[in-house]
């Protein structure tokens, strides 16, 4: 039990020095802005996952709290700033977790009443009608223009002055690690484990004497202030918070993130955040079609992979601890080929039709993957067809092999773990 | 003001007739499945640009036809080949699956058609003003949208209420196990409802799409208005649709219509606040300005007090 106690702090202390490394591993600019981005985007997903994975709350309308938390810390920073008020920047991201939770309790107070469908719906609503007031109340959303700030004109602590785009990124890194532990912790203590029971059976949660309602309630505030504070950062990462901050598109891509992750395990979230950060950044570089490719993720996770990519990874932990990983290479190996042939058939499809009919004026020769070709050539959509098709037989065929030889070797761990 | 009433009602008519073309599928679907089809403005959005693409080709009219039977189509191949295989895994799965499912039908339509809206003309045979009222035109396609509303609503009446297959269909809304039991094909059934809902939010986006902007921000600007629309009239009930429908159309129109803020109102009482005074910008906001909030407002309140609906027969 200690050891196990200890193996788990040894991988926090892990994860603090993977964050400190990084910035000295990839020290660009871009990466290190990359990072940042990652950073905030971690606390978001984690913060929706305290809702849809451990509560069972579908929400489509989680952005509202993280942008409200960003606008007030916005505007928390310009007071500080114009009235010299002996703030340092470092607590601000406090400021967005604040307001978060306030607006957390009172819109949580009336949508946590149901639970299902019924909550989803609610948080639609409400989420399209913050995004709504966003355009009318110009004084504190700031119209078009948005919120501008400036993180520099707090108060300086040892000299810190938050300018340059490293320092921000420690700052980032620091309050993610704080959120990421906090969240953790959460999830271990009996509140949390109430969280679960309420998303498993609500009914008999409710037998045993706990009010499914409070449980949601508490999870729904907590998450609030967690996304304030992913908020917060954002603010004092970007210097300017726009009202599209509390629209649709980043409620829907939170769930993005996190479900593409996988929501049944806690490190889900941080693997999806990672993930879409980094394909956002470095995809948009290579097509415009990338959140095309995101989509379209989203739905195959949806529909064969329901635990997420976090899910996958951590199927394999017992094979891997009982040393039989290497049992089920052969039968990944065969999977490998039709994968691969189908993901290059969609990518092939998307980018010559993207070309085709995007950039129709810069005629139709195009490249994909170092390899120029003609994107109007009957030859290459040909070869998409062949890919596809050969791709899906194939699959089909060694698919059920996939599963024995998975099953098998989970089974084969198990017997060696219970003896 | 006769004027601004009279106009008004015949538009939020309008709305509300196209809004029911629109909910009457989603209803339905949401209902005997128990989907929130998040995906469904996308068909609609994919009627009006299909739509479009046939007009471009061979005009208006055989693309109100043709498109609606495509999407349809697309609409039943969705269910059977994507729906029904997350269906195992529980209706958040599913309505992710058609979040999912929004989401790049969005993207392929910027892909396909572009971002901006596309020149989607009223066909010739309508191009013409219908009456003048108070020197003010009323445009003939606006009659024609009218018309085409009332016969499909009409029809799906109908249809539901006196034939067989309207018979099992409502059958399956109330108790799909039953009717199951009974030895029909439940999952047939449900891939048809899907797919005639779907044409019939396809056909709402070809009536809609000239008149209205064919653009594709418009699935994701009229979604969220559907789900206030099935919301507030009540899971099972196709009345409470039609009744919501007309009655967010009303709201709607007539939000928009009247300029009048809070700052009018006090200021005929003698009271003087501005922009600068504590919380400027909520007195200055004129209804016109609160109009988009008020479905939503709606549909919050709703869900909390009387989670029927207007004439639901159970909680959403």
């Amino acid at each position: 039990m200690i050891a196990d106690r200890h193996r788990h702090l040894l991988l926090w202390a892990a994860a603090a020095l993977v964050m400190v490394a990084l910035p000295l591993v990839f020290s660009s600019g871009a990466s290190i802005t990359m990072m940042s981005l990652m950073g905030f985007a971690i606390i978001f997903a984690l913060s929706y996952n305290m809702l849809l994975g451990q509560t069972g709350m579908l929400s489509f309308g989680h952005a509202v709290y993280y942008g409200l938390g960003g606008f007030l810390t916005a505007h928390a920073l310009n007071v500080i700033g114009s009235g010299k008020w002996p703030v340092p920047l470092p607590v601000l991201p406090l400021v967005g977790g604040l307001a978060g939770l306030s607006f957390a309790i009172i819109f949580g107070w009336v949508s946590t009443k149901r639970a299902g469908t019924a909550f989803a719906m609610i948080s639609l609503g409400i989420g399209e009608l913050v995004a709504a007031c966003s355009l009318i109340l110009r004084g504190f959303f700031g119209g078009e223009g948005g919120i501008s700030t400036s993180r520099t004109s707090t108060l300086r602590l040892f000299g810190i002055s938050f300018g340059p785009q490293i320092q921000v990124y420690y700052l980032i890194a620091a309050w993610c690690l704080l959120c990421m532990a906090a969240m953790y912790a959460f999830t271990r203590t009996p509140l949390g484990r109430m969280c679960n029971a309420v998303r498993e059976n609500p009914e008999r949660a409710e037998f045993i004497g706990y009010s499914t309602q409070m449980v949601r309630f508490i999870a729904f505030c907590a998450s609030g202030f967690f996304a304030g504070v992913a908020g917060g950062l954002a603010a004092i990462h970007y210097e300017i918070v726009t009202s599209s901050i509390v629209g649709a598109v980043p409620s829907g891509y939170v769930l993005l993130m996190a479900y593409i992750g996988g929501v049944a395990f806690f490190i889900g979230p941080i693997i999806g955040a990672v993930l879409m950060t980094a394909l956002q950044i470095s995809l948009s570089d290579y097509t415009g079609a990338w959140s095309l490719y995101v989509g379209l993720m989203f739905v195959v996770v949806v529909m064969y992979a329901p635990w997420g990519l976090g899910g996958l990874l951590l199927m394999h932990q017992p094979l891997l601890a009982a040393g039989l990983l290497k049992r089920i290479g052969p039968a990944y190996a065969r999977a490998a080929p039709p994968v691969v042939m189908l993901a290059a058939a969609v990518v092939l499809l998307v980018e010559t039709a993207h070309h085709l009919l995007v950039k129709a004026v810069e005629g139709s020769a195009m490249r994909v993957f170092w390899v120029s070709y003609d994107a109007k050539s009957p030859l290459v959509w040909g070869l998409i067809v062949l890919l596809f098709g050969a791709g899906i037989w194939a699959l089909r065929r060694v698919m059920p092999g996939v599963s024995d030889a998975y099953h098998a070797a989970a089974q084969e761990a198990q017997r060696l773990r219970s003896r | 003001m006769l004027e601004l009433i009279i106009f008004s009602s015949l538009n939020g008519l309008l709305y509300g007739m196209l809004l029911f073309l629109l909910a009457s599928g989603l209803t339905l679907i949401f209902s005997m499945m128990g989907v929130l089809n998040f995906a469904h403005a996308s068909f609609y959005m994919l009627g009006a640009y299909f739509g479009f693409q046939i007009s471009v080709y061979v005009g208006y009219w055989p693309g109100l036809v043709l498109a609606p039977l495509l999407v349809g189509v697309i609409g039943a191949l969705v269910e059977r080949y994507g729906l029904r295989r997350v269906h195992k895994h529980g209706h958040v799965a599913e309505l992710l699956f058609t979040f999912g499912l929004a989401f790049i039908i969005e993207e392929l339509v910027q892909m396909i058609w572009g971002r901006i809206p596309v020149d989607y003309r009223v066909p010739e045979l309508l191009n013409f003003s219908a009456f003048t009222l108070f020197a003010t035109t009323y445009p003939a396609f606006r009659m024609f949208m009218l018309l085409m509303s009332v016969a499909v609503f009409i029809g799906l009446l109908l249809l539901l209420t006196r034939t067989r297959v309207g018979l099992i269909i409502r059958a399956a809304l109330a108790h799909p196990n039953m009717v199951g039991a009974l030895g029909h094909n439940v999952p047939l059934v449900f891939m048809l409802v899907f797919g005639v809902g779907c044409g019939l939010a396809a056909l709402a986006g070809v009536i809609a799409g000239p008149a209205l902007v064919t653009q594709p921000a418009m699935a994701a600007s009229l979604g969220p208005i559907l789900f206030v629309v099935v919301v507030v009239g009540g899971l099972g009930s196709l009345q409470g649709a039609f009744v919501a429908s007309l009655l967010i159309g009303m709201i709607q129109t007539f939000a928009v219509a009247l300029n009048v803020s809070l700052a009018d109102v006090l200021a005929r009482f003698g009271f003087t606040v501005t922009r600068e005074s504590m919380g400027g910008d909520l007195w200055m906001a004129t209804v016109a300005q609160v109009a988009p909030i008020i479905p939503y407002l709606l549909l919050v309140l709703i869900l909390i007090f009387r989670p029927k609906g207007l004439m639901g027969d159970r909680d959403t």
